[in-house]
């Protein structure tokens, strides 16, 4: 499609629509007003609500109890109280711009979410043992496309702080992108060995490899990608301790300073989105989504009637439920716990430590693709089978154990070199010079 | 079938734009105004702000970015092999083994030069 053609797809998109099927039809509504614009909003609302109580749990307080029962009607007092109040955009700030930042970045936020299975589905139209998914679409790119549209955000953050004019939104937007894009090297390169091990981008395809094979994260390389896109999506959002965007002791809020009311409930929203999104990626990439270990919903139900459709649905969406709702509680704790990292170390952790480590993981990981997922017969020592798993924890975990202790020694290395360096050119004391 | 699931894409591109603006209209329509010069001015400690905001910036920051870039490329090369790595077998991972090794260099390249030094 060229440019001249390029106002018409639109209606190519209509087209597609009048094509469609009616169930599909109904389904995409449903997912959009039901789900996109009814459940993930309250699910972030309460989330809100939930990261109060918890944080005052940490710090020993009670938290929200004025609104409501245990204050759960909190989140609506707050969303009124946003909406009552004033919207003051600065003179000299660029005021299509400043409008159009939290409006992107909600929207990469709600993008991310359109190719997350939060269920297993039905198997009625694939092979009997696996699942479709629930899924508003499962496009066999899917994995490409949600981190495609979550790095959109940090376009949004780079808009939202250069359009107020304000030198601490300058500085907290620059601070962000400089942090999102260095993270985001990590967290993609996290998803690589799952993509290897799954033969797919489809995120569907990818929780009915886990089926099969056990939840991604069971493995040497998958423990060390795990954790590695784990930290990596608490800096994708700007959480403590990787909150600097926004650290409110040095540069008053970052990129939202000039953000008041509703525009900077929509700042809220989308944050709240992305870590409900992340901790959802998370889930699907290496816990399995909505699956259990040994436990086979299509033979324990059966596979084709209505009745083993809701009843699969209803514990697989809880499963994937608990999974989510425990990482953010891990995201929250970590907020309670942490303190805030500083500036060189954020970045030498991502470019010295995570890129070197995630590179070899990515070998690793083929490593075990040949050891334990190949369909080959296992291999005998002295008569005995060994069990594939066996041979690839063998064979993988010297090796992953092996990276991790290298590049920390090569760190170690040369921070003691640079050590040496400044303090024989200088007599400054030692702590000065260790930064 | 493959299509026509980015139409979904549109769609919720379309209604996540209309949840976006639809708060900021209400808050237009509802919301107090009262306008005064104190209150627009940039809040910057509470003193008038001095001097231009957009200014040239730091060169550390775009090095970093052109790192990213090079990063970035490389996962368009690494999504493609992992996905039909299955099918290619050793092969493959011999050959992604240089490339890597390649990047990899540019990497130490990078840190011995200091450019990963935040200073």
């Amino acid at each position: 499609m060229n440019v001249a053609t390029a106002w018409a797809l639109p209606l190519t998109w209509a087209q597609h629509l009048i094509v469609l099927d009616f169930a599909t039809k109904v389904r995409w509504a449903l997912w959009l007003i039901v789900g996109f614009f009814g459940i993930f909003p309250g699910i972030v609302a309460y989330m809100v609500w939930a990261e109060r109580k918890v944080a005052a749990r940490f710090q020993d307080r009670i938290g929200p109890n004025r609104v409501g029962p245990l204050g759960l009607l909190q989140p609506i007092a707050d969303a009124l109280k946003l909406i009552t109040k004033e919207n003051i955009v600065p003179r000299s700030a660029d005021q299509f711009v400043h409008l159009l930042a939290p409006v992107l970045i909600l929207v990469s936020a709600f993008l991310v979410m359109a190719v997350v299975p939060v269920g297993l589905g039905s198997s009625q139209r694939d092979h009997p043992a696996h699942f479709n998914g629930l899924v508003a679409i499962d496009p066999p790119s899917g994995l490409l496309y949600l981190i495609a549209v979550s790095s959109m955000g940090a376009l949004g953050i780079f808009l939202a702080g250069w359009s107020s004019r304000n030198k601490y939104s300058l500085l907290g937007a620059m601070r962000a992108v400089a942090q999102l894009v260095s993270y985001e090297v990590p967290q993609v390169l996290a998803t690589v060995p799952v993509i290897l091990w799954a033969g797919s981008l489809s995120m569907v395809e990818i929780i009915n490899q886990q089926l099969d094979y056990g939840w991604f994260v069971w493995s040497p390389p998958g423990l060390v990608s795990f954790t590695f896109l784990l930290i990596a999506n608490l800096a994708e959002v700007n959480r403590t301790p990787f909150d600097l965007p926004e650290a409110e002791s040095e540069i008053i809020a970052g990129y939202h300073t000039e953000y008041s009311g509703m525009r900077f409930g929509l700042f809220f929203l989308a944050e709240y989105l992305s870590v409900f999104a992340v901790c959802c990626l998370a889930t699907v990439l290496f816990f399995g989504g909505g699956s259990l270990p040994l436990f086979d919903y299509s033979r324990i139900f059966g596979a084709q009637t209505t009745t083993a459709f809701l009843i699969t649905n209803a514990i697989s969406v809880s499963v994937f439920s608990a999974k989510v709702f425990f990482l953010v509680f891990v995201m929250f704790w970590v907020r309670a716990t942490l303190p805030r990292m500083r500036v060189d170390r954020l970045m030498n952790f991502a470019w010295k430590y995570m890129v070197p480590i995630s590179i070899f993981n990515i070998l690793i990981a083929a490593v075990w693709y040949e050891c334990v997922i190949r369909p080959r017969p296992a291999p005998q020592i002295g008569g005995i089978a060994v069990p594939n798993w066996l041979l690839g924890w063998v064979v993988t975990l010297p090796l992953s154990a092996l990276t991790v202790w290298a590049v920390i020694w090569f760190n170690r290395r040369e921070r003691s070199a640079l050590l040496e360096q400044s303090r024989s050119r200088t007599n400054i004391p030692l702590a000065a010079a260790a930064r | 079938m493959i299509i026509y699931n980015y139409a979904f894409v549109g769609i919720l591109l379309l209604g996540a734009v209309v949840f976006a603006l639809a708060p900021i209209v209400v808050v237009w329509l509802v919301a107090p105004r009262k306008r005064s010069v104190a209150k627009q001015d940039i809040y910057e400690c509470g003193v008038r702000t001095h001097g231009e905001t957009w200014i040239r910036f730091r060169i550390q920051y775009y090095i970093y970015a052109i790192m990213f870039l090079v990063f970035d490329i490389e996962t368009v090369f690494l999504y493609p092999w992992a996905v039909s790595y299955g099918s290619l077998g050793i092969f493959a991972l011999i050959e992604m083994v240089v490339f890597l090794a390649i990047l990899f260099v540019g990497l130490w390249y990078a840190w011995a030069k200091g450019v990963l030094r935040w200073v």
